[in-house]
């Protein structure tokens, strides 16, 4: 994995987002460090308190702060965040405190996951490879967005780094695991998508009437272990809400 | 409890208020209703607050039996509507005596009609709001059979009309740069500004698309940039370059790249535009973008002074019924103020 170097690079960067909000990126590639940067950034402004802050979000590699512009314009705001990127090297920051680790079985290809042979020849790897090297790839929650409690997941291999379809796909169901660009989605609704359908999970991510709605925290890790249609079929129905997934604290 | 049990609706109705703010962390979009000046006009008519959630139709209404007595106001995208068979105004407040029928046609133009109870509607809260967010799974939509419940009503005025704001025929949208406008070329930014669009058949309350006959406005490298955040107007390229103005329930993160953010009070012409309806894009500063914010949101607080009753005075009557009689929404020989 790279590293990247800030200050030829020109990250971390400040940039306006429509009219009330501000967006500080840490690198125009997803890297590791700049994701962890990117956690530990938004942590620190949502304890700073900063006035005027209506919300915080992340994406894989850039905060977004959401701000009142008619108590504290642009400008000010701008100064606010450069005055914090400049306190340390946020690349260098320890992820998050009170993560977990998922491990979701996940069926791969066949009529549950249709797009996994053209998947693994956009990466050269047989269908056998591209299942082995999926489902024993241990990702990162970069983020959560697009649709509630949506994991992005990754970084996955070099390989996997394959683009998006530039039609997109009228409707995969939710627990779809999808892949492009070294990264993983798995849906937690169903969703038309230009991301190519490699697994299938009974996991629901998103559950509105729960006392915990959202499942996932960014910097929580996931695995998604092979298991036979049948398998699958048993875990759903045992378990329709997780679909045997299950989730163990992570050790600081 | 008042309330209305719905006999007959059209396919696109959900309870909608200003959404859930403070959630896109989580990665749910702040949804609420499509056009945010049809709730505070709704508020104003009624007397009470712009947070009180009202059902929103689109393209279609629906027949309503008041359970009990209840003060109503219909705001938005104007439909043929009436009490019991006679005509009533549109962005007006009425009186519904228990038994009565509420019946709403088809919309005439525009594309969201709302109808506010007094007291607001008593649907319980999800995540802090009663807004349905239909993409994310949140709340339904209202059908045939379903009984709607009015929060207690401190009681306030019927009988009053607001001016219609003209927004549902398309226009001119103004936008802002955003982070990704550099993705696209000056040029290419140029002539984004001097296309004229029509909306495409493809609407909805997550998105919006734009047809041109020319060539597409696709950015350089556009099918491998990161997923990055999105705001409500944010107007993005598909892979073949199509544009789609994104709505107050879009996602909230997405790969395709953003040539630039429609101003949050713009965005109600866009969802208002009708198929079909001619559609411009006109840039601006964001300071100047920042004023005609501040400007909307300031006319939105205002409303409630604007609020006219509905008089029977001639001279006044004429005015009212040539506005009504523009797009004919009542025959010219019909009463429209039997029933009040």
């Amino acid at each position: 994995m790279s590293v990247p170097i800030p200050s030829s690079e020109g990250f971390p960067l400040i940039r306006t987002v429509g009219l009330h909000g501000l967006l500080v990126t840490f690198s125009d590639t997803l890297t590791e460090a700049a994701n962890r940067a990117t956690l530990a950034f938004r942590g620190a402004v949502d304890e700073r308190a900063l006035p005027a802050v209506l919300e915080t979000s992340t994406s894989l590699a850039s905060v977004f702060v959401r701000f009142d512009t008619s108590d504290v314009g642009h400008e000010q705001m701008r100064g606010l965040l450069q005055q914090m990127l400049d306190e340390r090297d946020w690349y260098s920051a320890d992820l998050p405190e009170g993560r977990r680790l998922w491990r979701v079985p996940t069926v791969y290809g066949g009529g549950l996951a249709p797009q996994l042979a053209e998947a693994a020849d956009l990466a050269g790897l047989s269908e056998t490879k591209a299942v082995e090297s999926l489902s024993n790839a241990r990702v990162r929650v970069l983020t959560i967005g697009f649709a509630p409690g949506q994991p992005y997941l990754g970084p996955l291999g070099e390989e996997w780094n394959i683009p998006r379809q530039s039609e997109l796909t009228p409707m995969v169901p939710a627990g779809a695991l999808v892949v492009a660009i070294s990264q993983l989605v798995l849906f937690s609704s169903a969703t038309p998508t230009g991301w190519r359908h490699v697994g299938q999970t009974g996991i629901r991510l998103f559950q509105p009437d729960a006392a915990r709605p959202f499942a996932l925290n960014p910097g929580d890790e996931m695995e998604f272990p092979s298991v036979s249609e049948a398998e699958f079929r048993r875990l759903t129905e045992a378990d329709p809400n997780f679909g045997g997934a299950i989730a163990t604290e992570l050790s600081a | 409890m008042s309330g209305l049990l719905v006999q007959r609706i059209g396919p696109v109705a959900s309870i909608q208020d200003l959404g859930r703010p403070g959630l896109l962390g989580q990665g749910v979009s702040q949804g609420g209703a499509a056009d945010v000046r049809g709730i505070a006009e709704g508020a104003a008519l009624l007397g009470q607050s712009p947070e009180l959630a009202a059902l929103e139709m689109g393209g279609i209404g629906g027949e309503f039996l008041a359970t009990e007595p209840i003060r109503i106001a219909l705001t938005g995208a104007p439909m043929m509507a009436s009490i019991d068979g006679s005509p009533i105004v549109w962005n007006a407040s009425h009186q519904l005596e228990k038994g009565q029928i509420l019946s709403l046609g088809a919309v005439r133009k525009g594309v969201y009609a709302y109808l506010h109870l007094g007291g607001g509607i008593a649907s319980p809260k999800i995540l802090g709001a009663r807004a349905a967010h239909l993409a994310a799974g949140i709340g339904a939509a209202v059908q045939a059979g379903d009984t709607v419940l009015a929060g207690a009503d401190k009681g306030g005025p019927v009988g009053q009309v607001l001016p219609v704001d003209p927004r549902f025929d398309g226009g001119e949208l103004r936008i802002v740069e955003s982070f990704q406008s550099a993705l696209f070329a000056e040029d290419l930014r140029a002539r984004f500004s001097d296309t004229q669009f029509q909306r495409g058949t493809r609407a909805n309350r997550m998105g919006v698309e734009m047809l041109n006959d020319g060539p597409g406005f696709a950015a350089e490298g556009q099918l491998n940039i990161l997923s990055e955040i999105i705001s409500p107007g944010d107007v993005q390229m598909t892979g073949d370059g199509k544009p789609f103005v994104l709505m107050r329930e879009c996602q909230t993160t997405g790969g395709y790249p953003r040539i630039g953010t429609v101003l949050p009070c713009d965005l109600p012409k866009v969802a208002q535009a009708p198929l079909g309806a001619g559609l411009r894009f006109r840039w601006v500063s964001l300071e100047q973008g920042l004023e005609a914010q501040q400007k909307f949101e300031a006319e939105l607080k205002s409303l409630p002074r604007s609020c006219q009753p509905l008089v029977r005075d001639p001279a006044d009557m004429q005015d009212l019924l040539s506005y009504q009689l523009v797009g004919g929404v009542v025959s010219a020989t019909s009463d429209p103020f039997e029933g009040e």
